[in-house]
């Protein structure tokens, strides 16, 4: 399998929650539940495609999950003005916990791991004709070439719109948006619906394309990599997909060195490569990062 | 008559008791819906749960060592978050402290008698310097402290899993566990012939201690101002970096301390599977407390109830085990819900007339 090849689909679900978690911060909202959404949805989507052979419908349905989970993190953070950090990890916690639960539930303690048949590759006719960055680019699963495809759609939503500019100025300056008649509130719920239908997808891409089963380790901490991710990308569609590609890039090498065997070293370093990457990548920037002024603060129409 | 919310001026002393019990009853309550959900009945469930973890003086104690390391992690976060340093980082805290105090507890020519306490104040150093990194790359770098408490723990974790499939690989048996500290090394028990050691007496020790400081000293005081108006507390000339530094340090040897207890008491070597999430649950832990170290010890004991009650009635009921991970989300959004009664009141009032 080629190396690009790899890269992109590796890159491709990190792609889509950090675009998604994209969507809420620019509204003011930090979804912390992105952690815990993701492996619902894996779960999920999971479930609902073994169940049905239907791997559409899992993915559907591991964003129908997300988009509920999203509502209950607007619940507590929008309507009940609660503290953003601690609802984010509560969702998240009480997310991984039904997640496990309903897996043991569902299948029990199976010596074999339930499968399914995953998303085959969709070729674009011609282009995956171009040597070997076709194969890399447009012999992909269709869910790749949707989240791709996420990126200039987000720039335009969130530049060239009515709906981006309301949603920006509810990030921004929620006073002036209340004062234009918007409803901050709603605007915000919006943002979080959207991050939570594609934290479920996300999810999803995981157990019914990158791999063909759900394991209780199956996100591991790449739901968090998507917020650093938005900082990197300085809360930019572009840039955040630059950074998602980037993260990418250092994943398909840690599996490439992992497999190669040149290296003498426990693979588990590499694991490690891209969390400490990030780190030391947000020490390098996070001084020029602006995220959005009202971000963490909870919005009250009339404070008394 | 209708329902009106009004601000509330003050807050009575036993809603600090009270929010905490309702957030648990509330999360009880759909807990037992999980628990017909899975298809058993609802209150025999429950009674297994409570009989694996208070049933006999051997499930009792069981549950206060589980105890142990919870409420260091709890008190770690509770400071952590008085001085708002989100530290969401104890679990990779404690892997520091369990990872020194393996390594300290297996030096040979060392005197038998100084590795205990070497491996407590390696252990607590090690969990301290840990988190030292985030607090300085917040202070001086604006580095969003979740995020980056969030990656070292995977930094720390995959650190310590290359270290266990190097270095420290067993080479006998090829397992990827750390070589066994010395016997000297092992924490006494304190009742034979449970598992009830040192660390349980430390962590009871450390909840007074963190209690003492937070309220007794300057610097709890200068933590605290830090936490509720940096601002002002940069204007009566409280150094805010030092202070976070110091809350750093404080915070993540208490998470230290926790990994030096569950190899010097309970383990005897570091493994993939040592911390079942310790960490994580220690924010459930703090926000129920609300923050007061004296809290802290009760809602540590609830949660290892939990853990250790889950696992008995899983296997008595077919429930599965995971009933608690639900139990430690659900409480700690219950607990957040259940705080907003100490800013509002609800009020039935006469409708007025118009």
């Amino acid at each position: 399998m080629g190396f690009f090849a790899a890269l992109v689909r590796v890159a491709t679900p990190l792609l889509i929650a950090t675009i998604g978690e994209l969507y809420a911060e620019r509204a003011g909202v930090l979804n912390l539940g992105i952690e815990g959404i993701m492996l619902l949805g894996a779960m999920v989507g999971f479930c609902v495609a073994y169940y049905t052979g239907m791997l559409w419908l899992g993915v559907a349905a591991a964003a129908l999950v997300g988009l509920l989970c999203a509502a209950l993190m607007g619940l507590l953070t929008v309507t009940l003005g609660l503290s953003q950090h601690v609802s984010g990890l509560g969702v998240t916690l009480l997310a991984t916990g039904l997640a496990f639960f309903s897996y043991r539930l569902i299948f029990g303690q199976p010596s074999q791991p339930p499968s399914v048949t995953p998303f085959a590759f969709v070729a674009l006719p011609g282009l995956s004709d171009i040597p070997y960055l076709g194969t890399a680019l447009f012999n992909q699963y269709a869910l790749v070439y949707l989240a791709f495809a996420l990126v200039p759609l987000s720039a335009v939503l969130l530049y060239r719109t009515p709906w981006g500019l309301t949603l920006r100025t509810v990030g921004e300056y929620p006073q002036a948006a209340a004062s234009a008649g918007v409803s901050v509130a709603w605007v915000r719920y919006q943002g979080l619906l959207i991050s939570g239908a594609l934290f479920g997808i996300a999810g999803s891409f995981f157990t019914l394309a990158q791999f063909n089963a759900f394991t209780f380790g199956v996100i591991s901490g790449r739901g968090w990599v998507c917020i650093a991710l938005v900082v990197l990308g300085r809360w930019d569609p572009w840039r955040c997909g630059l950074a998602a590609l980037a993260f990418g890039t250092l994943d398909a090498l840690q599996l490439r060195l992992q497999s190669s065997g040149v290296i003498d070293l426990p693979y588990q370093l590499f694991l490690l490569l891209p969390f400490l990457v990030t780190v030391v990548a947000m020490a390098l920037f996070s001084r020029n990062a602006r995220a959005p002024e009202a971000l963490l603060k909870p919005f009250r129409k009339e404070e008394r | 008559m209708r329902l009106t919310l009004e601000r509330r001026s003050s807050v009575p002393a036993w809603f600090n008791l009270a929010l905490p019990l309702l957030a648990i009853a509330t999360t009880l309550v759909l807990a037992g819906g999980l628990i017909a959900l899975a298809g058993a009945d609802v209150l025999p469930a429950f009674g297994a749960l409570l009989d694996g973890a208070f049933g006999s003086r051997f499930n009792t104690i069981e549950t206060l060592v589980k105890a142990a390391p919870l409420t260091l992690t709890g008190l770690s976060v509770a400071v952590a978050f008085r001085a708002r340093f989100w530290n969401i980082g104890a679990e990779g805290q404690l892997l520091a402290g369990a990872m020194a105090a393996a390594y300290l507890g297996a030096r040979q020519g060392l005197p038998g008698w100084s590795l205990i306490p070497l491996m407590i104040a390696g252990g607590a150093l090690a969990g301290g310097l840990w988190a030292a990194i985030p607090a300085l790359l917040k202070m001086r770098l604006k580095v969003d402290d979740v995020v980056s408490t969030l990656m070292l723990n995977f930094v720390i974790y995959y650190g310590m899993m290359a270290l266990l499939n190097g270095p420290w690989k067993d080479p006998l048996s090829g397992y990827p566990d750390s070589p066994d500290i010395l016997p000297a090394a092992e924490f006494p028990i304190l009742l034979e012939p449970t598992r009830l050691h040192l660390g349980v007496l430390i962590a009871a020790l450390a909840a007074l201690a963190v209690w003492l400081i937070m309220t007794r000293t300057t610097l709890g005081f200068a933590i605290r101002a830090v936490g509720e108006n940096p601002r002002a507390a940069h204007y009566s000339g409280i150094p805010i970096t030092r202070v976070v530094l110091a809350t750093a340090a404080i915070s993540g040897g208490l998470a230290g301390l926790a990994g030096v207890g569950e190899v010097g008491g309970l383990h005897f070597q570091v493994m993939a599977s040592l911390s079942p999430g310790y960490g994580y649950t220690g924010i459930v832990i703090a926000m129920l407390a609300r923050l007061n170290p004296l809290g802290v010890a009760p809602a540590a004991i609830f949660f290892a109830a939990v853990a250790t009650g889950a696992e008995s009635m899983s296997r008595h009921t077919g429930v599965p085990v995971y009933l608690a991970d639900v139990i430690q989300g659900g409480a700690l959004i219950c607990m957040l819900v259940a705080l907003l009664f100490n800013e509002y009141r609800i009020r039935w009032r006469l409708a007025a007339p118009r």
